[in-house]
């Protein structure tokens, strides 16, 4: 499939460059997606992946280069044209209507007509299910996207770029989301796609492992430029980590031994609401010691996150207790928490992490801001603050002009480091990290995972939820999964096996034994 | 916006940073005088042939009657003091994420509390009257800011419904109270006592009363409150990221009905000065729009203490020039009102502006706008 194609490349990006004040985000970048190919797009945030993909989709206008589609020159203006010239992005946050049916977003934007009135529901039903039942997924049409599981979402996601005729498809981190099992679903589907339609695929992703099992060839981008092409065959992950980040790269970190002492959270029976007010987190029991991490996994939206916000404080249990240190923390508010010694590194950094519109300095000192040297009374001291924050960025390495930009102009991964320095640099008795790497680049996923471990041999109790696997498999010393609002597992992290850790996550270990047999079947054959 | 960019900003002298923040209300209010000259120019042929100078010859007036002599530099000071307290009503308030429309109310409640107290102080000594005169009307409107933000820290009701429906129950209330309980005997009309000693001192025959003084006094006072105290700072996390407040140990709900309860005692204030420095008494039906001038001043001074008190002054120069105005070139002074409401055009119009003048949005900074358009049916309990 990757040999010298006869026809000309689907799509040929010659010498992209696009500025910004102050950088170059795509420095004479040439890229060639042969067709029916599977090409992977690798690089650190910030590399330019997503600039030169916007250029692609007609959402920033390169300052030089030319784009050739079959050979021919063509200008792409916007959205539309991109789309009309076969060209389907499916974005890392789905671009979905929840409250809309598969069929309705699907047809979103270019809306079938039986006359000039009325939709023709039936001729584009049809065609939908087509689709799906060719690529091997039966869906509903009329089924509510937003009752779907994120798997199926993309899915959907997908469909909309066949049913539109996408000639290229842009997948930006597409397994992100899933788990190890429907991201081997989703890989067998492109490869489909490109067999049978002879789509080209670009597929932007940080998991060196699924690029390398997915992708034709590879091509990587650093500081705006290719600094490589390379085929799956002739490289390996640490080559692909050392051309993304331009130097060598730990990729595993050096966990060592943990050495547990007194037990330092306790959660007995814990039962929480979500915020329709149905219970999502069922009795859950677990414990914590210092100086080890006990680390979550779980698809998504199984009561993980729910249970985090009670045990930091944002929401209240509906049943059982929490002590730390053998103090009760049931009802404690994040500011007793805080006081107590917990630090806490949110989920969603935009959302509860960091107040993106305020400069470094305010950030830095958010939870602290009413404490001694911050402020004395109701008088903030703007000098201290500054002093803090300057420690932070250089401990934390922390890549940033000022300290007076608004946090929201900073990089992601640089974003999570204000929020890992603010909550790691005291003293901790409990240090609770939620989904820590998420979206971030290889150099910056190796920073915070060595000063994770850093807290834990300093005898930091850590309890660690992350959707993905990989993250607490490799930090973790013991591993719970939750699956539908209880902790169905519990296994020692030295001894655990990622599939059946997959599988835990995706059925909760709840089906008879024959069905998981056959699905293990199933699934050895798939990979 | 790159850090870069964002770090070339915030280095930039202060003179720049001002320009840059004061770009786009400069152009509104240009644009609406633009506006408003060709619709002078058009009302002219009401009364004979089209005349392309009236406007220019109208706005000349408006500007001697405000700026051309000591006396309407005064009564444009005097003008924009209930404007610059009803101003910073809103502007904290959407610092606070929260849409105050109730200024009007907050402010006629002020008015009403210290046309009461006052009548009742009139006899007391002035160094007791005025204090607890003035004390009592920038309570009330307090009061009358902390429903609504007790509601919808509680309830979660959202202060925009509330705080309409608050206005127009305390004008229900005033005209009750005035009619009633409160009306003095001995004139030929409903209104309030006399306010004897609780009477504003004002300088020498001007409209400068002791009010003026204090509202320019808390145009920094209510700066340093926002941008240097660690209130300030909650106010404006809870403004900009409730969650994010959450997660810092703040208590949003207390904060809402806090930062509510403050702007109810500003736009109080603005009421009391009114009242005991310039009208001297209420009425059932108190004319004013003061309130919701306000509003457009908060937007037009960026929810910024120090622009809320700059184009307090605009507006009051207007109100001031344009009796002269009316005299001399014979355009009905109710031309500022499509003034004031054209420039609020233009400000709701900000992105297209920026496109014109070719600048970017400050930062991700959730502005007054935004809180405006986003307001209603968006609000989550807190």
């Amino acid at each position: 499939m990757t040999e010298t194609p006869a026809r000309p490349p689907t799509l040929e990006m010659r010498g992209i460059t696009k500025r910004y004040p102050g950088v170059v985000a795509n420095d004479h970048i040439d890229l060639d997606i042969r067709p029916g190919e599977i090409h992977a797009l690798l690089g650190e945030n910030g590399a330019g992946k997503s600039t030169l993909m916007n250029i692609l989709y007609g959402l920033a206008t390169p300052d030089e280069g030319d784009i050739l589609m079959d050979g021919q020159p063509v200008t792409i203006h916007d959205p539309n044209d991109a789309i009309d010239r076969g060209i389907s992005m499916v974005h890392q946050h789905f671009m979905l209507v929840p409250v809309l049916s598969v069929a309705e977003n699907i047809l979103l934007g270019d809306e079938p007509m039986a006359n000039p009135i009325f939709l023709d529901r039936r001729a584009s039903h049809d065609r939908i299910r087509e689709l799906g039942n060719r690529f091997g997924f039966e869906v509903d049409p009329d089924a509510k996207v937003g009752s779907l599981s994120v798997g199926w979402q993309q899915r959907v996601e997908i469909l909309k770029a066949l049913y539109r005729k996408a000639t290229i498809l842009v997948l930006d981190e597409p397994t992100a989301v899933l788990t190890p099992q429907e991201t081997r679903e989703i890989f067998a589907v492109l490869r489909q796609l490109t067999s049978e339609l002879g789509t080209s695929v670009i597929f932007i992703s940080h998991k060196l492992y699924e690029v390398l099992e997915i992708a034709d060839r590879i091509t990587v981008i650093r500081r705006g430029k290719v600094v490589g092409q390379r085929v799956p065959a002739e490289t390996n992950e640490e080559d692909l980590a050392e051309l993304m980040v331009g130097r060598d790269v730990n990729l595993t970190a050096d966990r060592g031994e943990s050495k547990p002492t007194d037990v330092m959270l306790v959660a007995e029976d814990v039962k929480v609401n979500d915020d329709r007010g149905h219970e999502v987190v069922h009795g859950v029991s677990f414990e914590v010691r210092s100086g080890e991490i006990f680390g979550i996994a779980g698809v998504a939206g199984n009561g993980q996150d729910e249970l985090v916000e009670t045990v930091t404080g944002l929401r209240k249990t509906t049943g059982g207790r929490i002590t730390l240190g053998g103090t009760s923390i049931t009802t404690a508010s994040p500011r007793d928490l805080h006081a107590m010694g917990l630090g806490f590194v949110p989920a969603d950094r935009h959302r509860f992490g960091l107040v993106l519109s305020f400069p470094l300095t305010d950030n830095i000192v958010l939870n602290d801001y009413q404490s001694e040297p911050y402020s004395r009374g109701l008088v903030r001291n703007d000098d201290a603050i500054r002093t803090r924050t300057e420690a932070c960025i250089t401990e934390f390495d922390v890549r940033t002009p000022s300290t007076d930009v608004p946090a929201g102009t900073l990089s992601g991964g640089n974003q999570q480091k204000i929020v890992v320095a603010r909550e790691f640099g005291r003293d901790l008795k409990l240090l609770v990290l939620d989904q820590p790497t998420r979206g971030l680049d290889v150099g910056s996923v190796e920073f915070i995972h060595s000063e994770v471990i850093k807290r834990r041999n300093a005898g930091t109790a850590i309890l660690l939820v992350s959707a993905e696997l990989d993250e607490v498999l490799e930090l973790s010393d013991r591993i719970g999964v939750m699956y539908r609002g209880e902790l169905v597992a519990v296994v020692d992290a030295r001894t655990a096996d990622k599939e059946e850790i997959g599988l835990l996550m995706a059925t909760g270990g709840k089906i008879s034994p024959e069905a998981t047999k056959s699905m293990t079947a199933e699934l050895e054959q798939a990979s | 916006m790159t850090a870069i960019e964002a770090k070339r900003r915030a280095e930039a002298p202060l003179l720049r940073r001002l320009l840059r923040l004061a770009a786009v209300p400069a152009v509104a209010v240009l644009g609406a005088l633009i506006v408003g000259a060709i619709i002078i120019s058009l009302s002219s042929m009401a009364s004979g042939p089209l005349d392309l100078m009236l406007p220019l010859q109208a706005y000349g007036n408006m500007f001697e009657g405000a700026f051309g002599s000591v006396r309407g530099i005064l009564f444009t000071i005097a003008s924009a003091t209930p404007l610059i307290l009803g101003g910073m009503a809103v502007g904290l308030a959407f610092k606070a994420g929260l849409f105050n429309i109730g200024a009007q109310g907050q402010f006629l409640m002020g008015g009403i509390g210290s046309a009461a107290v006052g009548a009742w102080m009139a006899g007391a000594p002035a160094i007791a009257a005025i204090p607890i005169a003035i004390l009592s009307g920038a309570l009330l409107g307090a009061a009358w800011g902390f429903i609504p933000g007790a509601l919808k820290a509680w309830t979660g009701a959202h202060e925009v419904v509330t705080t309409i429906m608050l206005n127009t129950i305390a004008g229900a209330i005033i005209g009750y109270l005035v009619t009633g309980p409160l009306e003095a005997p001995g004139f030929g009309f409903s209104r309030t006592g006399v306010l004897g000693n609780s009477e504003l001192p004002a300088f020498e025959g001007t409209t400068i009363h002791l009010g003026v003084l204090i509202a320019f006094a808390l145009v920094p006072v209510v700066w340093w409150l926002l941008w240097r105290s660690t209130l300030g700072f909650e106010i404006r996390t809870v403004g900009a990221n409730p969650d994010a407040a959450r997660y810092a140990g703040m208590h949003p709900a207390l904060i809402t009905i806090l930062t509510m309860s403050l702007c109810g005692l500003l736009a109080g204030l603005a009421g009391a000065g009114q009242i005991l420095g310039i009208s001297h008494f209420m009425t059932p039906s108190y004319g004013t729009s003061i309130g919701f001038d306000s509003i457009s001043i908060a937007l037009l001074g960026r929810a910024n203490p120090f622009g809320i008190m700059a184009a307090a002054l605009v507006f009051g120069a207007m109100r001031a020039g344009s009796g002269l105005m009316q005299i001399e070139a014979g355009i009905p002074v109710e031309i500022i009102d499509v003034i004031q409401a054209l420039i609020l055009l233009f400000l709701a119009t900000d992105v297209v502006i920026r496109r014109l003048l070719r600048i970017r949005a400050e930062s991700a900074e959730p502005d007054e706008l935004q809180t405006v358009t986003k307001s209603y049916g968006s609000g989550s309990p807190t």
